[in-house]
């Protein structure tokens, strides 16, 4: 370093300076220095802002808050009282127990906690609070500034059937459909028909998939309503249905508007949100590949007038849905910050919280539209504590045992709210982080997403990544061939994991024979010891017996100097790298080609497994002695799961539809079990009697936990 | 051995004119024979029953080409019955003994062979074993023990026990000097279960081996009990109730695979320091999940191997009794490389509480490592001793007794680390300071004391009103580590993230620790 200190405003004026003189590439690669925007840091806003959020949201604009040197606040659960965003911020407040409706929807004790520490302004981050308008009245109240919309604009965009009103008035395009609130399941049943199926029905108050569900026939209407009414009114405590046209195969693509309290509006380009499951986002990328300039500007013009209508000012998101022919209708308008958002401030280098924070306190937009501009690419994956192998992910919980993000490498940036020991728990998300790649173009953000998320180590939870990794991938939305069905497209029967090819078998039995000759050497090494024979270590050759994914083959492998030669069905594969038996990741050089993979476990029995492209391989090395006398060894059969009912994952037991002597038939709904705010109906896989449930309503399941037994 | 013998035999020419047919011709015939045991029929039938033969088991168990085999040619000497008829007699009789190497390392080894009279043990079954771990005691070696035999040889009759009582001996001279580590792999009933009994370690095959003193048809016609074999002493039983067998493995490869990672835990006597691994886990590893581990509510329950997971090298921890007492936690691990036993009460069952059971439980496992010089890690969250009738009853002061015992006078490096509770007699046993523990470290939530607050508060405060404020009072004063830390009894208040760290440089101080207890005969733990 230089011997005199630099100011934190003249870093400022000087990377200003950078900027204005380097092309604009330079600086969005260097983005992960962080947001970067053509503007003051020191303009004065707010002394002290309290973040009514938990997780990365609540770290994300506590973060914003430092560099503009504004004091911070968190607020947060008992469960969360050493969580990262409260060692962040500079207060933190307990405002209940565990429980959303206890804690962070607790209006009392958060509106408390303002008053406590004296915040002049609250960030609601998204979900819980941010977009309840009582929330925002109870702060015009007592004078704290709510950093989002008006009241009003929360109302009019907060209810879907009011909000398609003003949108048509606005001469934003709109889906057809009824325009009202559905009584029963029978009069859904009657729109369903006139609209004509498919069609889509889902909460009057919802946002995030949630009490969604789309409709093929009248069975599945009146299915779709009870479900629907039910989620509404536990996720939102309104449970208030529409219907409208389903649009078949559509894109969702939604576009990001900024607007403050003077009646001025820019749109910041869109957000492509095709990739989802259950309705709910999975991967996003900015800009689409599908969007032409005259079709981004028409959408971004009626997303500007929408928000000019409902005079709204901050941060808002207009979705749409696009068809495949371009034309697009309006779906809804968020009045928050949205959980992408990363992805739009890496195209546009504008820090999205700290424009809302000064539109908060009456600033002017510094922007006008000719200065927005679409710089590179950014793509975002959300990275769950869930399986992806059931349903695309179903929640899972535990202990982040072992926890690196991928932060070292360029043109990535990690958004997360948790650290190694963080619990993954059943009452709050089960998002892990957003893992944000950007690049010069899609090509160079999707092999930095790639490489990110075999860099990514999670111990201790079961993630998503085998299914990130896959879909970043596969031929078609390397095309940009995507739409909302793009999962259940391309994995009609589930998702199974990585496909593995010829090639990529010999890759991976390859690595893993290494490992476990590494190992094997390391075990006959004894430090000082004087009574070990000399013969075990001076081997370099061995034939094992590999078994992957039921089928066997015979390895020959020799070691010299790091580096393994190893004959794989006839053809040498070298591995080689620098990596030791410690470490989380394994960067390995396979034939030349640099790969990293993890090793999860080793067990002493010759069980590996092994993180390969994204997903868990279970490898079995065994030496050809201890191969050919497994034959021996007695099959232990699996229980038969016909006729037992686990739970798929932790949660809550909602209804349990049966008692012990009913008779059940194939696919009939047994219980319901509750996890993070999704309902799942759990059936029978057989015709059976009931033999005994062991689960009741309001009780918490684990992941595995037996519900009922059929005879 | 073997190697000598026959150089003998092939260079004696007069050895060769003596026999009718040609010596060479008998020894390779013996040879054949000793290897196929019983025969190819008993041989596929063992193969049946999932089980492998005595053979296939050495042959797993060591590394390649180095066992070398005592004893081939021994036979029994029964002369009842019909038992003199040649087609009795199987050279090597129903054991197969002799030495090699695992992982490059010294082992002595008996397997007996199923398919030779059902690996019944006769005297010379008997001397073979005898004779190999005679050898491993003046050599100072393990010895390994596969036992799958029907018990004594009913025909050679006091000879057999005989020899069950020579072995049994053995175990008794051997315990302390060299580790003793029994797999049981098929039945192993009657008197044969005492040698398993008295070695330091008993593991199991599920499904293929049990452990009884009568079998299932004794029980039904002495108690009138139905029980199967399996529920009498499977390795489910063992492992989880009777606590007789400390770790039970899948099927005969996953036992032996595992028992070569075992026995690299191991010194190889009671005169060799324990081993040190080639190590890439960085010693001065921070933890940072650990600062957030213990939960701010002290009724509130963690998972006592996240600590041990956390801290010890690249997560790998050999479990002693997985699933016996799981209220205290037993095992080894490496640190830095350094073998070391960790015991660990574990909150997250019956709050980690001191019983009957785990108290045995600690004290057998402490009391192994300080035989044979391995270092002692303990982590102390612990309420106290259960109280109740049941445990009264069942001598929970004689057995407490044993772990108090155990510590105290072991005098391998004892490292302790008070992570929440340290309650009552249960803090001064669980390797305190005053048990001449060597270095005591306390996390910043420990809390010392002689009770929890609600029960001090009832009796120092018994009858007053505002038992609400007393209470905070005593959490106040005592709920945290500093009544310990100022009276010296901890040595250091240590952020949890550094734990690993600060073992590791510890154990490298203590390595050339010099202890002594005074001389006597042996000592007199409260059995």
């Amino acid at each position: 370093m230089a011997a005199y200190t630099i100011t934190p405003t003249f870093q400022r004026v000087l990377h200003a300076v950078k900027r204005a003189t380097l092309h604009p590439r330079c600086w969005l690669l260097n983005f992960r220095a962080q947001y970067v925007t053509t503007h003051d840091w020191n303009e004065k806003t707010f002394d002290k802002i309290l973040i009514a959020n938990r997780g990365e949201i609540a770290c994300r604009v506590i973060k914003t808050c430092k560099k503009m040197d504004i004091r911070t606040v968190a607020v947060h659960s008992d469960v969360d009282s050493s969580s990262v965003h409260v060692k962040m911020a500079d207060e933190a407040v307990c405002v209940g127990p565990a429980p959303t409706s206890k804690s962070y929807l607790n209006m009392d004790a958060i509106m408390d906690a303002i008053r406590q520490t004296g915040a002049q302004a609250v960030h609601p981050g998204y979900g819980f609070l941010s977009e309840n308008k009582e929330f925002a009245r109870r702060l015009a109240a007592e004078g704290v500034t709510f950093i989002g919309p008006d009241t009003h604009a929360i109302q009019a965009m907060g209810d879907k059937i009011e909000s398609k009103l003003i949108a048509k008035a606005a001469r934003v395009n709109t889906i057809p459909g009824f325009d009202g609130v559905v009584k029963d399941a029978e009069e859904a049943v009657k729109i369903a028909r006139e609209l004509g199926y498919p069609v889509m029905i889902k909460a009057s108050a919802g946002g995030g998939g949630k009490g969604m569900r789309i409709a093929w026939s009248d069975d599945e209407t009146r299915e779709g309503f009870r479900f629907s009414s039910q989620e509404a009114a536990s996720s939102f405590g309104d449970d208030r249905l529409l219907i409208e046209k389903y649009i078949d195969n559509p894109r969702h693509i939604e576009i990001q508007v900024l607007a403050d309290k003077h009646g001025n509006a820019l749109w910041l380009n869109e957000r492509e949100c095709s990739i989802q499951r259950r309705n709910q986002k999975v991967v996003e990328e900015a800009p689409s590949t599908f969007l032409d300039p005259a079709t981004r500007r028409a959408m971004g013009e009626q997303a500007v007038s929408l928000a000019k209508a409902v005079q709204y000012s901050s941060a808002g998101t207009v979705e749409f849905l696009v068809d495949s022919k371009k034309n697009f209708y309006f779906l809804e308008m968020n009045t928050r910050l949205q959980v992408e958002h990363p992805i739009t401030e890496c195209i546009t280098g504008l820090d999205l919280v700290q424009q809302m924070i000064r539109i908060a306190k009456g600033y002017k937009l510094q922007h006008k539209q000719e200065d927005i501009p679409i710089n590179g690419w950014a793509i975002e994956s959300r990275v769950y504590a869930e399986d992806p192998y059931k349903s695309f992910g179903l929640p899972s919980i535990g202990r982040l045992s072992q926890y690196e993000e991928p932060v070292r490498l360029s043109g990535v940036r990690v958004d997360s709210g948790i650290q190694e020991g963080s619990d993954i728990s059943i009452y709050y998300d089960p998002m892990i982080s957003k893992l944000v790649a950007y690049g010069a173009s899609r090509a160079d953000a999707l092999k930095k997403m790639e490489a990110a998320l075999d860099n990514y180590v999670i111990r201790g939870v079961t993630h998503n990544i085998p299914l990130l990794r896959e879909i970043i991938v596969h031929p078609r939305f390397v095309a940009g061939d995507i739409s909302t069905n793009f999962l259940p497209e391309v994995y009609p029967d589930g998702f199974k994991g990585h496909p593995l090819s010829a090639g990529d078998r010999r890759e991976l039995l390859a690595a893993a024979a290494a490992l476990h000759i590494a190992a094997q050497l390391r075990s006959q090494r004894f430090l000082g010891e004087q009574r070990v024979s000399a013969a075990a270590q001076e081997r370099r050759h061995w034939e094992l017996c590999l078994e992957l994914e039921k089928s066997v083959h015979m390895l020959a492998v020799s070691h010299s100097r790091g580096t393994y030669t190893v004959e794989v069905d006839g053809e040498k594969v070298e591995v080689s790298g620098e990596w030791n038996l410690a470490s989380a990741l394994l960067p390995l050089s396979i034939n030349g080609s640099h790969k990293v993979l993890q090793c999860l476990t080793r067990s002493p029995a010759g069980d590996i497994s092994l993180q390969y492209l994204g997903t868990t391989f279970k490898v079995r090395v065994l030496s050809v002695l201890a191969a050919s006398l497994s034959k021996h060894m007695p099959e232990k059969l699996p229980e038969d799961t016909s006729s037992i009912l686990r739970s798929p994952m932790p949660g809550t037991v909602v209804g349990v539809a049966v008692k012990p002597g009913d008779t059940v038939a194939v696919g009939q709904e047994i219980c319901v079990i509750e996890a993070m705010k999704m309902q799942n109906s759990m059936t029978a896989a057989k015709t059976a009697k009931v033999k005994s449930v062991h689960c009741k309503t309001g009780e918490t399941v684990g992941e595995g936990d037996l519900l009922v037994e059929l005879e | 051995m073997i190697g000598c013998k026959r150089s003998r035999l092939l260079h004696n020419s007069r050895w060769y004119s003596i026999s009718h047919l040609s010596v060479q011709d008998r020894i390779e015939e013996k040879r054949r024979a000793a290897l196929v045991g019983g025969g190819q029929k008993r041989i596929d039938a063992q193969h049946k029953r999932g089980k492998l033969t005595a053979r296939e088991r050495i042959d797993l168990l060591m590394d390649p080409e180095s066992f070398v085999e005592y004893d081939m040619f021994v036979e029994h000497r029964c002369a009842d019955f019909g038992m003199e008829a040649d087609h009795n007699k199987y050279p090597g009789d129903s054991v197969v003994t002799g030495q090699g190497r695992i992982n490059g390392r010294l082992a002595y080894v008996f397997s007996q062979d199923f398919t030779v009279f059902g690996g019944s043990l006769s005297g010379a079954h008997a001397q073979k074993i005898c004779k190999i771990m005679d050898q491993a005691m003046m050599v100072g070696a393990p010895v390994i023990g596969l036992n799958d035999s029907g018990g004594a040889r009913i025909q050679e009759g006091v000879e057999s026990l005989a020899g069950y009582a020579d072995i049994f001996l053995r175990n008794v001279m051997a315990s302390g000097v060299v580790p003793q580590i029994s797999l049981i792999m098929g039945p192993c009933a009657g008197g044969a279960v005492y040698s398993p009994a008295l070695t330091d370690f008993t593991f199991m095959v599920k499904d293929t081996s049990y452990l009884f003193i009568t079998g299932p048809d004794v029980v039904k016609s002495v108690t009138n009990e139905d029980v199967t074999q399996e529920e009498l002493g499977g390795a489910r039983t063992h492992t989880a109730v009777s606590g007789v067998a400390h770790r039970a493995f899948e099927n005969d490869v996953d036992a032996l695979l595992n028992l070569r990672n075992f026995f690299n835990f191991l010194p190889l006597s009671n005169k060799d320091p324990a081993p040190v691994t080639e190590c890439h886990d960085p010693s001065d590893r921070l933890v940072p999940g650990l600062d957030t581990l213990v939960p701010f509510e002290s009724t509130k329950a963690y998972d006592m191997l996240d600590i041990i997971h956390g801290i010890v090298d690249e997560r790998d921890f050999f479990e002693i009794m997985p699933n016996y007492a799981k209220n205290i936690v037993v095992g080894f691990a490496r640190m830095n490389g350094r073998t070391v036993g960790i015991v660990g009460n574990q909150p997250k069952v019956a709050s980690g509480c001191l019983d009957i059971n785990s108290s045995v439980k600690g004290a057998r496992f402490v009391r192994f490592c300080d035989a044979f010089n391995i270092p002692i890690i303990t982590f102390v969250d612990v309420p106290g001793f259960l109280p109740g009738t049941a445990q009264e009853y069942g001598g929970i002061i004689r057995h407490g007794a044993k772990l108090l015992f155990a510590f105290a006078e072991a005098t391998v490096p004892k490292i302790t680390v008070i992570t929440r509770k340290a309650y009552g007699g249960a803090y001064d046993v669980m390797s305190s300071k005053h048990l001449r523990g060597d270095v005591n470290y306390a996390w910043p939530s420990a809390e010392v004391a002689v009770m929890g607050a609600k029960g001090a508060v009832q009796i120092i405060f018994r009858g007053k009103e505002n038992q609400a404020e007393a209470e905070a009072e005593y959490v106040e004063t005592f709920a945290n580590p500093f009544p310990a830390a100022v009276r010296g009894f901890v040595d250091d208040i240590i952020q949890p993230s550094t734990t690993r760290k600060r073992i590791c440089r510890d154990l490298e101080v203590l390595a050339s620790k010099k202890q002594t207890n005074p001389w006597k005969k042996h000592a007199n733990i409260p059995l």
